[in-house]
């Protein structure tokens, strides 16, 4: 029997906001363990929270970037339980009346993962083993976090990686997330079951806590499947539990069964006051949201005729895709542009941090000023080319390079006798061109491109040799 | 005139100097204290610092501030910076604040005396001040028995004239009652009137900050003083009005409601002392109109379950790790923790941290939590549709005058019944003025309460204050402390 996966995400990210959720230390990552904290986010007796608004800002527009509907009015509540990086021993979230309510993030094949809620809530601190001992450091204590909970809707691992991939790119498009797994800014909590092809019914689902990494999330999903599919194939059934993954082994083990599942005891925080957002204001942070990369590498294709494959490329980052916007400014053909991105430039920006950053000396409007240039005629492509070159390595503008005498038009009778002299110099070449082998020109065009110093239309060197020969 | 007015007065025109009347004070304290236990904690460098300044400001010729150069105290649940704030309880000990409370921070701005900080039940749960890990405080009335709770320290000392007024907190009636058992006035401001930053939380929807004071004015003076919109506590709104501005405004015509579930199950003492008051009122041109409140027997339930739930919750961050109390020998975290909060919470604590854990847990929540927050809508609507009709109710704060020591240890449910009167205004967040309205025949004092709309706190103390103006035989001095 075939067997389908189903996989639903909690996914928790830290926002970047300057301050703490309910204080005012600083929210940023590392610092000396402890430095930034203050009475409120470790705790101290008689501290009482204040919510920072920026937070539900950022959670709105998370809401409105996936989709979700906002609510108008939400609120806090407590979720208690004891650990000793949780300093007051309850973490103030949102259960009972969440920020943002479904929506969904389309994936490229069309599916769409519902997602049934977002909540902002605060993080806890880190507990730090040494030499059997353990110390605790509050930094991260009070840092704003949303959850973004999605329905039960991922049918593969590569669905559940470009659902992550996609909440990625969403959050940092607009700003306010860097989402970097690896620092623990993005983090997964992966649910999954499988049933039988076919099946309605949802099967017994495991929880893998805290996934911090794309590729530990396809393999622990992979492994996970297979475990229950060999599990139910073999008589047995699932049990209802939390696990974690272990990298070394790539294998998944019992953190706790449904009988020790935590009891939260969930109620309203009487320390904070309901949270209230008007259409207006929602209406407000809409108008301020960038256009989101979906809706943008649609139109680079419809708009500008950029490639897919391209545009994807384009539009992964937001850097890129607001580099490229004001690199075309005035352009006829913006290809000329993503042309230079993904093949001059990404040579110089090897990893995807690099790329991220795209931090490069060129301005747009350099890159604006060449590309006019080869529009208007005024130079050929070649020159263009490594032109970039020279000005991605210096950062100083074209006219370093291209003299007034480069740009200078070729005399058309300079052509000609070049292309004469060309035919004469390459007989042999001429001879199979006629003997129907088409790349043969390409001998003689070279000699016209070389002896004019790349200056000449290669288009209109074709044509005149042809006419020649012909 | 009240004894802050009195004071402010006698430092200005030099009668007195600020330091010799701190001393005064001071001196007192160690007469009394020992047998009282009032205070649990006397700060004579800080009191005497304090009141330097305020000789250098009066030397100055410059003019004081409402509360300056006033003696007083702070219950030991308010966070004082650098002074040990244990809310009598062992969990706590060796804990210093390194923030003051927002009370605090406007007390000191206005240089008030700080003599110590005062007795109570531990985390501020009970009636009696006898679940203080320090042991209960006395009532300067009759030493045999008990100044009431949770704030039973600061009424013993304002009652007992060892301070001459001090802060409060009232979650059920803790500033009330023992106002009530000691003789002396205890406004429970509107929630959200007076900040709550830096008070160690015990159930933080009902708690309040308030002052206990000797007479009315110094209550309305004192509460004018803290009654500030803080940005630290969201829930934190001010007061409308100065008070003070009102006291002395005509009552003719007041309408004034009295429940006649709230006059059931009473002593007779206390009934009677507070029909009484009920009439002197009528003499005064006031309308008294009785009125049905059914709501009533919800509360005590309610605010039980509710309070507990709350409380289950923010007890939860004592476990050793950063602050106070933590067991001598463990093995691992775990361990440390559960040792921690069974040596270092008291039966009374435990028993709610036990109770709240329970109402909220999963399948019980429905039954009970959201059920009392239910009927917390029902009381608080009943609360509004009875003040469309009457201007202020008035109502007995104790069914009783202050038990024996060692009662209310004995029977905690029948403890619990004794706060009939008080935790329906807590439940609803109003005002209420509890005041001395008479004594029983052993002599022990009958505290009545005047509750108001939200904010209402200039018409409460405005009715409270004329009272006390028609009936001053009914607050008395103790043989205590320091007599001005």
């Amino acid at each position: 029997m075939k067997y389908e996966l189903v996989a639903g995400f909690e996914t928790h990210i830290e926002l970047g906001t300057d301050t703490k959720i309910f204080c005012s230390c600083s929210t940023e990552f590392g610092g000396e363990p402890n430095s930034h904290c203050c009475p409120v986010c470790i705790g101290l007796p008689g501290t009482l929270p204040k919510l920072n608004k920026k937070v539900v800002e950022y959670g709105i527009m998370a809401g409105l970037a996936t989709n979700c509907e906002i609510a108008n009015v939400s609120k806090m509540d407590r979720k208690n339980y004891c650990y000793p990086d949780l300093p007051k021993a309850y973490q103030i979230s949102q259960l009972y009346m969440p920020l943002c309510n479904r929506g969904y993030v389309e994936l490229s094949n069309g599916r769409k993962i519902r997602i049934h809620h977002i909540h902002i809530e605060e993080d806890a601190g880190k507990l730090i083993h040494n030499h059997g001992d353990t110390y605790v450091d509050y930094n991260r204590g009070g840092v704003p976090l949303i959850e973004i909970v999605s329905e039960p809707d991922i049918r593969s691992v590569e669905e559940a990686r470009e659902y992550v991939e996609k909440l990625q790119q969403i959050m940092r498009y607009i700003g306010i997330s860097d989402c970097r797994m690896q620092e623990g800014s993005m983090r997964c909590d992966v649910n999954i079951s499988v049933r039988p092809e076919g099946s309605q019914e949802l099967g017994t689902r495991t929880e893998i806590k805290n996934m911090n990494s794309i590729t530990f999330i396809t393999k622990a999903m992979e492994y996970e499947y297979e475990r229950q599919v060999d599990l139910i194939e073999n008589g047995g059934q699932v049990v209802q539990e939390t696990l974690r993954y272990d990298d070394a082994t790539n294998t998944t083990s019992s953190m706790r069964s449904k009988e020790d599942a935590h009891d939260y005891r969930y109620f309203r925080d009487p320390d904070l006051v309901t949270i209230c957002v008007t259409d207006e204001e929602i209406q407000e942070i809409k108008n301020k949201l960038p256009e989101l990369p979906q809706k943008k590498c649609r139109r680079y294709i419809e708009e500008f005729g950029v490639p897919e494959n391209d545009a994807f490329l384009l539009t992964k980052y937001r850097n890129i895709s607001e580099y490229f916007d004001k690199a075309i400014e005035g352009l006829k053909k913006p290809r000329t542009v993503s042309n230079f991105i993904i093949g001059q430039i990404f040579r110089i920006l090897q990893t995807e941090e690099d790329k991220e950053a795209f931090d490069i000396k060129v301005t747009p409007g350099q890159l604006n000023e060449l590309c006019k240039l080869l529009e208007a005629g005024k130079i050929q492509n070649n020159l263009a080319k490594s032109t970039l070159d020279k000005m991605l390595e210096s950062g100083k503008p074209y006219s370093e390079y291209i003299s007034e005498e480069d740009m200078a038009g070729l005399d058309e009778g300079f052509v000609d006798e070049l292309c004469r002299q060309a035919i004469e110099a390459n007989p042999k070449a001429v001879e199979q061109f006629k003997a129907g082998k088409e790349k043969a020109i390409m001998a003689v065009m070279g000699y016209v491109m070389k002896n004019s110093k790349g200056k000449a239309n290669a288009q209109d060197v074709l044509a005149k040799i042809k006419a020649m020969i012909g | 005139m009240g004894y802050i007015e009195k004071i402010q007065s006698m430092l200005t025109h030099g009668e007195i100097t600020c330091v010799e009347l701190t001393k005064k004070y001071l001196n007192a304290i160690e007469t009394a204290n020992s047998q009282l236990n009032a205070y649990v904690k006397i700060t004579p460098e800080t009191a005497l610092d304090t009141a330097k300044k305020v000789d250098e400001k009066i030397a100055r010729g410059e003019s004081l501030l409402p509360l300056e150069g006033v003696p007083m105290t702070l219950k030991d649940n308010i966070s004082t910076c650098g002074i040990e704030t244990t809310c009598c309880s062992k969990i706590l000990s060796g804990y210093t604040p390194i923030y003051d409370a927002k009370v605090w921070e406007i007390l000191k701005a206005q240089n008030a005396v700080l003599l110590g900080k005062t007795n109570m039940d531990e985390f501020a749960m009970g009636s009696s001040s006898e679940t203080s890990c320090f042991g209960g405080a006395a009532n300067p009335f009759n030493t045999d028995h008990v100044s009431g709770g949770s704030s039973g320290g600061v009424a013993s000392a304002v009652s007992a004239d060892i301070a001459v007024f001090g802060l409060g907190s009232d979650t059920g009636g803790s500033i009330r009652q023992p106002a009530s058992f000691c003789g002396i006035v205890g406004l429970k401001p509107t929630y959200g009137a007076v900040s709550r930053y830096g008070l160690i939380a015990y159930a933080s929807s009902l708690d309040q900050i308030g002052p206990i004071t000797k007479t009315v004015e110094d209550a309305s003076v004192v509460y004018d003083a803290i009654s500030i919109k803080d940005g630290n506590d969201s829930t934190s709104v001010g007061s409308k009005e100065k008070t003070f501005d009102t006291l002395d405004s005509d009552i003719k015509g007041l309408k004034i409601g009295i429940a006649r579930e709230y006059l059931e199950g009473i002593r007779d003492d206390v009934k009677e002392a507070v029909l009484k008051a009920a009439k002197k009122y009528e003499e005064m041109g006031a309308e008294i109109v009785y009125f049905d409140f059914p709501a009533l027997k919800y509360a005590l339930p309610v605010y039980y379950i509710l309070a507990c739930a709350e409380a289950s919750s923010n007890l939860g961050r004592y476990d050793g790790i950063r602050f106070g109390y933590k067991t001598e020998h463990y093995n691992g975290t775990h361990d440390m923790i559960c040792k921690t909060r069974s040596e270092g919470f008291g039966e009374e604590v435990k028993r709610r941290i036990l109770l709240g854990t329970y109402v909220l847990s999963a399948g019980y929540y429905d039954a009970y939590y959201k059920k009392a927050q239910n009927l917390r809508g029902t009381i608080i609507k009943a609360f509004d549709d009875v003040f469309k009709d009457v201007d202020v109710i008035l109502a007995p704060t104790v069914p009783m005058t202050a038990f024996k020591k060692g009662q209310a240890t004995s029977d905690p449910v029948e403890t619990y019944l004794t706060d009939i009167c008080t935790v329906p205004i807590n439940i609803a967040g109003l005002p209420s003025v509890s005041l001395p309205c008479g004594f029983n025949s052993k002599g022990m004092p009958i505290g009545m309460q005047i509750i108001g709309g939200k904010f209402n706190e200039a018409k409460i103390l405005n009715a409270a204050y004329k009272y006390e103006q028609a009936c001053p035989e009914n607050f008395k001095d103790t043989k205590w402390g320091v007599k001005l």
